[in-house]
């Protein structure tokens, strides 16, 4: 009985968020908001379980693979299974995370395990380590300044085409390239 | 950087999504292969001079519904392969079954052939050449297949790799198959795969550095 309802339970939330995301791929913003921001509570959850003795890392691969999920939304198809499709993004994450991480180690000394007493500070870890402003520093303005204003200042297109001097659709693919150099300087590529 | 900042900054302004932008990738990415692989092909080796004649006979048909069947396959698989959480379902399947079919056909014409005409119509004339060439005009559709394929988000490279790259490999065989002179089973049934093959391994090595995201 119990399994049933938890059975329940989780479809009830894939469902929700199913709906959600649709619409946001619609163009609802405002659903769009509620799917990202539910969505990282429950992703939250499911890396913090993975990464029991990288707790510093949950946040950072969180914010990677809302980025991710930011970016690659095209790829979803709303015939499918919505867990699916955000299970393997995370575990592509995860994976490339923990083997970016075994190649470092290989290279250094890992001094971890002696030190491991120390290295859980328990306070709840709510920032990434990583800084917005520092990482947009890294993009090439003509990204930089379409995120800027249309994304951290909600200009519209219209506004962001004017204030920068550029063309609309110079501002559109310049948030769209912005975005995904920034998921490649996060991934350590650039 | 706060998540909840990061996240409303991912939802601002960040409008609707065009439908069917993977289908629209790939269609232009194999649409653009094609004409390369047929760009490739005019000057260096032209469509086969009896084309007028070769389209009557029934084996030109069925090397054509062969690859274009295997290209029509490797599209689902490489189509799948882009998707998080898609699985490949059938789509190994459909890529045995034309294989499968044609190796019925070549067993059925070897075992109908006089011995000393067996290795005839497994060499052909252009055994050594075919899958070579295949894999030549296989090159534009690869770069524009893993562009596509680049733009979604495969998440087992070396599978998505290989899948591109077959893809790939298919379009080349099909613009190929109207140069190609050979119009035997066996032929078709060994030489054309192994020429598909060639851009599927270079998919797969390559997959894991280039469709990284």
């Amino acid at each position: 009985m119990q399994r049933i309802d938890e059975e329940g339970r989780l479809s009830a939330i894939e469902e929700r968020l199913r709906n959600l995301l649709v619409r946001g791929l619609a163009g609802d913003g405002p659903g769009y908001y509620a799917f990202l921001k539910e969505l990282s509570a429950y992703l939250r959850g499911f890396l913090r379980r993975r990464l029991v003795r990288l707790p510093d890392e949950v946040e950072d691969l969180l914010q990677e693979s809302m980025l991710a999920v930011h970016n690659q939304r095209h790829t979803y198809d709303p015939e499918q299974p919505l867990t699916a499709w955000v299970h393997a993004i995370a575990k592509y994450k995860l994976v490339d995370l923990l083997r970016r991480r075994a190649s470092r180690d290989l290279l250094t000394d890992p001094l971890d395990d002696a030190l491991d007493v120390l290295s859980a500070s328990d306070t709840e870890a709510a920032d990434a380590r990583r800084d917005l402003r520092k990482l947009l520093e890294q993009l090439p303005q003509r990204q930089r300044l379409p995120i800027v204003h249309m994304k951290l200042e909600g200009l519209s297109v219209a506004e962001t085409a004017r204030v920068t001097g550029m063309s609309e659709s110079a501002v559109k693919v310049g948030v769209h390239r912005g975005l995904k150099t920034l998921a490649a300087i996060i991934r350590g590529d650039k | 950087m706060r998540t909840d900042d990061l996240v409303s900054m991912l939802a601002t302004g960040a409008g609707a999504v065009e439908p069917n932008r993977a289908a629209r990738r790939y269609a232009s990415a194999i649409g653009v292969g094609a004409v390369g692989a047929a760009m490739l092909m005019a000057p260096l080796l032209g469509v086969r001079h009896d084309l007028d004649t070769a389209v009557l006979l029934p084996m030109f048909w069925v090397k054509i519904v062969f690859v274009a069947s295997l290209a029509a396959a490797s599209l689902l698989a490489a189509a799948r392969l882009a998707r998080p959480g898609v699985r490949l379902a059938w789509a190994p399947g459909a890529l045995a079954a034309p294989l499968i079919a044609i190796w019925v056909l070549s067993a059925v014409a070897l075992l109908q052939a006089e011995p000393a005409q067996r290795e005839a119509l497994f060499y052909g004339e252009t055994w050594n050449s075919c899958p070579l060439l295949i894999a030549l005009l296989a090159a534009p559709a690869f770069v524009t297949v893993m562009w596509a394929m680049k733009g979604l988000a495969p998440t087992r490279l070396r599978l998505a790799g290989a899948g591109a790259g077959l893809l790939a490999g298919a379009i080349g065989a099909l613009v190929y198959s109207l140069h190609c002179p050979e119009s035997g089973a066996p032929f078709i049934g060994f030489w054309y795969p192994l020429g598909m093959l060639i851009p599927t391994a270079f998919g797969a090595v390559l997959g894991p550095r280039l469709l990284r995201w």
